[in-house]
């Protein structure tokens, strides 16, 4: 079904294209889909991805900065050279598809543990947290008369926000109150300099290759901030998959990525950064929480999901080694 | 009083009938969801083994820290409330200690594997 609805669609603004075939379902959730399938063309199959909300759901989360957004930052980001998919059509009401757009596919890794262990990547793994500090510079150098209209969040709506999440989880937890006023004693205040924000650059998220980082996905919590926040979600323990000596995503350390950002032109605030590791932190063992929430009271009844609910164990014991560091 | 087997006894014997006899059986994502629901049970073996020697330990720190008495989940919300206030923090004495024993409890229960944990072991945890 959805493939006469792609076929119909790609002959419409792809010069050529005949039909579309191979349309295989990635990820879904109940408002968002991702789709990979191949358009039919005289040059050869081209790869594509759909990403769409399907009739009916076009509320966006609340944190979420909408499809097409998601687009317009994507196209966006690929015409000033950081990598990332090219948007190839944004859906319209025609498409009889939802709302959504359509990309070109990139083809590379996206599983976390396989770029960190698989021979393929050995060679490019010590140089990604370099790369990935000038792919960051670039995102935040990004024009900002031309981004699409996105929320504007800086570390006190943030910490206000993580808080009042918590406490309706209504479980106590003394190790996340502890990091709750670690952040609010320490809140450096709106930044010097707002730029766009990704909100969720980490390992997993990017498509990686041999030759290194290939595209940025998932600009879905895009927002404007603190650059400083994309750094420090970076460096988060739970994105190092293991590699816990190596901060940025498993790959490499801070030095390496900080020089990578500032090689690019850009400077880097290191204390802002740690207070954005300890803030994503908390956040991610947050949302553990909001996860068994959503599987104690959603339609989502699932094993995968209750099991979530018990990793917020693991962000409590990463904060801490962040703030109450035993003695080595 | 309940009969015999226990409930540990009990659960650990599904999750090795899964692990050995099913697990050959299954492929694909049927076999990701056995995986998780073979984890799902050791973890559960796991609390019934180890939760009531831990909450034992557990509500002596918080009664000496506090100077109150009452069950784990309510010195553990009283807790939460001090420090909220401002009233304890890391410069209370037992503090850190509390935190960091209660933490590595809990991660023994809910993933042992993490490395981070593995990581504070070796420290002495």
């Amino acid at each position: 079904m959805i493939e006469a609805a792609l076929s119909r669609s790609v002959q419409r603004w792809c010069k050529g294209a005949t039909g579309a075939t191979c349309a295989a379902k990635l990820s879904g959730g109940a408002s968002q889909e991702t789709w990979r399938f191949d358009i039919t063309h005289p040059d050869g199959p081209i790869g594509a991805i759909l990403r769409r909300s399907p009739k009916g759901y076009g509320a966006a989360p609340t944190r979420a900065a909408g499809l097409g957004a998601e687009a317009q930052l994507m196209q966006l980001a690929y015409e000033a050279g950081v990598p990332s998919p090219r948007v190839l059509h944004v859906l319209v009401p025609e498409d009889d598809l939802g709302t959504g757009f359509i990309m070109q596919r990139v083809e590379g890794e996206t599983i976390a543990r396989k770029i960190l262990r698989d021979q393929e990547f050995a060679a490019a793994r010590p140089r990604l947290a370099r790369q990935i500090g000038g792919i960051l510079a670039g995102l935040h150098r990004l024009p900002q008369d031309k981004l699409p209209a996105l929320r504007s969040r800086g570390a006190t709506q943030e910490i206000a926000e993580f808080e009042r999440d918590y406490r309706s989880l209504n479980w106590p937890k003394p190790v996340f109150e502890l990091a709750l006023r670690w952040l609010s004693d320490r809140d450096p205040g709106p930044s010097a300099e707002t730029t766009l924000v990704h909100g969720d650059f980490r390992n997993g998220n990017l498509i990686i290759g041999a030759d290194g980082v290939r595209a940025v996905l998932d600009w879905e919590l895009a927002h404007l901030g603190d650059p400083m926040e994309d750094l420090g979600w970076v460096c988060v323990n739970s994105w190092r998959f293991g590699e816990i000596d190596k901060p940025v995503g498993g790959f490499g350390t801070r030095e390496e990525l900080f020089a990578g950002y500032e090689a690019a032109g850009r400077r880097v605030d290191p204390e802002r950064v740690k207070f954005w590791e300890v803030m994503g932190t908390l956040r991610w063992g947050i949302m553990c929480g909001g996860m068994m929430q959503r599987f104690r009271e959603g339609p989502d009844h699932s094993m995968e999901r209750a099991m979530i609910g018990r990793r917020a164990s693991e962000t409590e014991i990463d904060l801490l080694r962040l703030l109450a560091p035993r003695g080595s | 009083m309940q009969d015999e087997p226990t409930p540990i006894e009990l659960t650990k014997a599904v999750a090795d009938f899964l692990r050995s006899d099913i697990t050959p059986l299954i492929s694909g994502h049927q076999a990701f969801k056995l995986r998780v629901a073979i984890n799902i049970l050791d973890l559960v073996t796991r609390q019934l083994t180890q939760e009531v020697a831990s909450d034992a330990k557990e509500v002596e720190r918080l009664r000496a820290l506090l100077g109150i008495d009452g069950s784990v989940m309510e010195l553990n919300r009283a807790l939460a409330e001090r420090i909220a206030r401002g009233e304890v923090d890391l410069a209370t004495p037992g503090l850190a200690e509390h935190l960091w024993a209660t933490t590595l409890d809990k991660l023994a229960v809910d993933q042992p594997n993490y490395a981070s944990y593995k990581r504070e072991l070796s420290r002495g945890g």
